[in-house]
């Protein structure tokens, strides 16, 4: 396999609150190849989107992150607020559920994209102006060249997650981080953006980490998954993979809670996941775990190779075996 | 029908119209049609699931079926009184019977009361003598919490928990008809199938019908007897669940399905997907005809000039469609 165009490794986020530390990410690693769409997945507070805001440095003051974020031969982690400028949007781009909050309101679209390729190189305003008509055309917005000049407010939702892709490759950046950028659409829409996000990652080799809520978006587009709880992954493997033959015992509770065509009755898991201010000993998981032994409380388990997949379950062999 | 012949509740050419403010410079006023010309009934111990995109007026038909807003025009019946020319009184004495869960438990609580006397106020509202607070318990553990979390605070639980509180005061007055409007769609996954299975054991034990208003299809699915699928105000398709999923009539049943992403790789890979263009038409200025012409692959001169009006299917359903898929 190719040298990964970003490589994350120990990342550690630890929030200072008035209750004391909570540490959201404890210790994630994971590499992203050029061009591919790598899933992160995962609930509420597991730490999806913290990781990767912290990769970009765009997490406010009272958190510290910890680690090390390699993109393309650049350390992001410590690195100074204009290092950090020039390399988001260049280097890499993120995009967020809800597009409204990622446009200005007060300026022309078109004006918008123009900036946004005029900060990062020497290009005339009217070259950026003709490109930022090309990239709406791009992103699959009719009429690119009249659009660009209206303002967001005239756009409907899906038409502004366009907009805000946009935006994002307007530099060509080699990572795209698209943080639940279907969630606020609605389902018709949503396969159109997905649709979108594929063109962009095909035509342009773009590397894709799609963070998302839904399995089911996972499985349309993603090649390898990451699946995230309490802060850590719990198990990476291909789609095939972690759909079909999942390892952790947290990927197949959350398969078994989705309701599908043929199933009865759908089963939860028990519990619900724990106070960050306070993360269990030992696995963060086994509160909530069928399969819970004693060892399980002694050290947070690792991820290791478990036959095709990467699980962090002591039992994960033995759990493979008796399903 | 499983229980009883005369349906539950019966709503008839429901309409609701929202004034829109005139636009700067415009000089007439604008009117939203949120809601035009629905028919539906629910039958006793019945789950009717309606399904449908932003802007399609599901929520709407939800409140106005508890006349929690007034129709414009239309009529509901509940267990064969119209509700439309009650009084405020005697809305009141029916409401007991008819019960809403909203989307967010972080608003649908007071975060100042209790839950037990969150849990208690439909009682206290309804003038219901007795002992509330042995209700209270009993609800309590019907829902699947501990009676000791009666003097406990709303910021004290998790979302599904609150789901779990709100479901508790939904039932208190013992409803005949709950209206869940998108319940479980703010919860996490693995909490969500818990409410779902909640609700799914409440009406084996007690018999209540749910119009069960939601936009994740999967779950309908998993859920309801029968489904309506609304479009810009409209039914498109109305008919028993596995019908309707799995050999829908209307055009836009079958897109919507298909847009759905399922979670299995396998699957998406070898699906047939409709890609609709475009986005859902503003409801100020629906198209003329049929409202989802506009984005439909089988659209003809006759979508556009004559609308459509709900006929049987081969399956068993109504579809509002000139080109059906069968």
């Amino acid at each position: 396999m190719s040298n990964p165009i970003l490589q994350v490794r120990d990342l550690r986020v630890t929030f200072h609150t008035p209750n004391g530390p909570l540490v959201a990410v404890r210790g994630t690693d994971m590499d992203v190849h050029p061009g591919e769409m790598v899933g992160v997945v995962g609930e509420s507070g597991s730490g999806k989107s913290v990781s990767f805001l912290a990769a970009m440095g765009l997490l406010p003051k009272t958190a510290t992150v910890a680690g090390s974020v390699v993109l393309d031969g650049h350390q992001l982690v410590g690195a100074s607020a204009k290092e950090l400028r020039s390399i988001r949007g260049r280097l890499m781009s993120m995009i967020f559920q809800d597009p409204l909050s990622a446009l200005n309101p007060v300026h022309r679209i078109g004006a918008q994209i123009a900036e946004m390729l005029r900060a990062h190189s020497k290009m005339s305003e009217r070259a950026a102006r003709s490109r930022a008509v090309e990239l709406l055309e791009i992103v699959g917005i009719p009429q690119p060249g009249d659009r660009a000049l209206q303002y967001p407010h005239e756009f409907s939702g899906g038409m502004r997650q366009r907009v805000v892709i946009a935006m994002a490759i307007a530099n060509s950046p080699k990572v795209l981080i698209a943080d639940e950028p279907t969630t606020a659409l609605d389902v018709t829409v949503q396969a159109q953006i997905l649709e979108v996000i594929q063109r962009v990652q095909s035509q342009f080799g773009t590397a894709v980490v799609l963070i998302t809520h839904d399995l089911g978006v996972v499985a349309r587009v993603c090649e390898r998954v990451n699946v995230m709880y309490a802060g850590r992954i719990v198990e990476r493997a291909s789609v095939n993979d972690i759909f079909e033959a999942p390892t952790h015992p947290y990927t197949r509770g959350l398969l078994a809670s989705l309701p599908q065509a043929g199933v009865e009755r759908l089963v939860p898991i028990a519990g619900f996941p724990p106070n960050m201010l306070r993360p269990p000993a030992g696995c963060a998981f086994r509160a909530r775990c069928s399969h819970a032994i004693a060892t399980c409380a002694e050290s947070v388990p690792e991820l290791t190779v478990i036959g095709k997949s990467e699980s962090a379950c002591i039992r994960a062999t033995e759990l493979m075996k008796t399903s | 029908m499983k229980h009883d012949v005369t349906p539950l509740l019966s709503v008839k050419g429901l309409v609701k119209e929202f004034q829109l403010k005139a636009q700067r410079g415009g000089r007439r006023k604008r009117v939203v049609q949120a809601v035009t010309n629905v028919s539906f009934d629910v039958a006793r111990g019945e789950t009717l699931g309606i399904v449908g995109e932003s802007g399609s007026g599901k929520t709407t038909v939800g409140r106005c079926v508890l006349r929690l807003i007034e129709p414009t025009a239309g009529s509901v019946q509940f267990d064969g009184t119209d509700l439309g020319t009650m009084s405020f009184d005697e809305l009141r004495i029916v409401r007991r019977q008819m019960q809403i869960v909203f989307q967010d438990p972080y608003a649908s609580l007071d975060p100042k009361m209790t839950v037990g006397a969150s849990i208690a106020e439909p009682l206290v509202v309804q003038g219901v003598a007795g002992d509330h607070d042995e209700k209270v318990v009993s609800l309590l553990e019907l829902v699947g919490l501990s009676p000791d979390h009666a003097r406990r605070f709303p910021h004290e639980f998790s979302g599904g928990q609150r789901q779990r509180i709100g479901v508790a005061r939904a039932l208190a007055l013992d409803p005949a008809l709950i209206v869940l409007d998108e319940p479980v769609s703010a919860l996490d996954v693995s909490i969500q199938a818990g409410v779902v299975n909640l609700f799914a054991d409440l009406q084996e034990r007690l018999g209540m019908s749910y119009i069960f208003i939601a936009h994740d299809l999967s779950v309908v699915r998993h859920i309801a007897d029968r489904v309506a699928v609304m479009y810009l105000g409209k039914i498109m398709e109305v008919g028993p669940a596995a019908t309707v999923y799995e050999n829908p009539s209307h055009p836009y049943t079958k897109a919507l399905l298909s847009a759905v992403p399922l979670p299995s790789p396998r699957v998406e890979r070898s699906r047939h997907r409709i890609m609709l263009e475009g986005d859902v038409p503003s409801p100020v200025n629906p198209p003329s005809g049929c409202r989802f012409r506009t984005r439909c692959w089988k659209a003809t001169e006759l979508c556009s000039q004559v609308e459509p009006t709900l006929e049987v299917r081969a399956g068993g359903q109504l579809s509002a469609c000139h080109h059906p898929e069968s």
